[in-house]
């Protein structure tokens, strides 16, 4: 199974996020955002980092991207997409997922090894995982404050479309401790924490991250 | 050579923890008094002729400004006198 991983001017965590594919058995291929062609991949994974240097809003010139003209027709017909931090950014600024992600409540940078609340299986990116799972995986970021209008917010519960929360402490006073969101069909999936840096014990703080792709693996018949 | 100003803000219930660490900051100045202080963005367009006010007004909705977090308003410029 081919995933993509995006780098855009200013990604940071393209080459963990393809390492991240590899390790879980997947082949991993890089797209570039000013090429508009898929090549053909079966899921694709935005990246962190800061595209186009996090000009105007994280995501905002990212969604315009060639690339990304591609991956909003792929992703509503059913392609996995997964965006991880600036990735998750990008995703809401092009609409296919709901509210936004700004400012840091406290303003500060916050990298730390995160506790999650993984709460929906129900997506092409967990399904290997088991409802109420406990997660560690890192969060680096300044600004992922989920934030979205309460009928949202309510929409996304009753929905069970939140996919994780923070657990012991919100990182960054994201609304209702969200830590990530998917789509209503389940194979676009937004996270602020960054499964692809929990993929080793040599240098994460677990392997938890490694379920995510996996899973999008599982989905097509490759791997356990 | 029009200029469009779009003035970008932060819609009223966002929490604006920039503007805050900015009001946070004018009691050093000696400044009292100041109930609060948000911060926005101003962009500056110029046309080469005359200013298309709807053109000015997708550009900011569309990219300028994201309408999930923040108001926006379009203006002409009106050349100093």
């Amino acid at each position: 199974m081919k995933i993509g991983v995006v780098t855009f001017p200013g990604s940071l965590d393209d080459g963990d996020a393809r390492r991240a594919v590899r390790l879980a058995g997947g082949t991993d291929v890089a797209l570039w955002h000013a090429d508009a062609d898929l090549h053909g991949v079966d899921a694709v994974v935005l990246p962190g980092g800061f595209s186009y240097g996090d000009y105007l809003r994280c995501g905002a010139i990212a969604r315009f991207a060639p690339v990304m003209q591609s991956i909003v027709l792929a992703a509503r017909a059913g392609l996995p997409v997964l965006g991880i931090c600036n990735g998750f950014q990008i995703l809401c600024e092009a609409h296919l997922l709901p509210g936004a992600l700004v400012r840091n409540a406290h303003l500060h940078f916050r990298t730390r090894d995160q506790r999650l609340r993984l709460l929906s299986t129900k997506s092409a990116w967990t399904s290997e995982f088991v409802e109420d799972q406990e997660l560690v995986v890192p969060v680096k970021n300044g600004e992922g404050r989920y934030v979205a209008d309460e009928q949202t917010l309510d929409l996304l519960e009753a929905e069970g479309r939140v996919v994780a929360r923070y657990l012991g402490g919100n990182p960054n006073g994201s609304m209702r401790d969200i830590a990530a969101i998917r789509n209503e069909a389940g194979n676009v999936v937004g996270m602020m924490p960054h499964p692809e840096h929990a993929v080793e014990q040599l240098t994460g703080p677990s392997t938890d991250g490694l379920g995510f792709f996996a899973s999008v693996l599982a989905g097509a018949g490759v791997g356990s | 050579m029009t200029r469009v100003v779009v003035d970008v803000m932060l819609k009223p219930e966002i929490l604006d923890p920039q503007g805050q660490a900015v009001a946070d900051a004018l009691p050093r100045l000696g400044v009292s008094g100041i109930e609060s202080v948000r911060v926005g963005k101003r962009i500056e367009i110029e046309f080469s002729g005359a200013p298309d006010l709807d053109q000015a007004r997708e550009i900011a909705d569309r990219l300028l400004a994201n309408p999930v977090i923040e108001d926006y308003t379009v203006r002409v410029e009106e050349p100093a006198a």
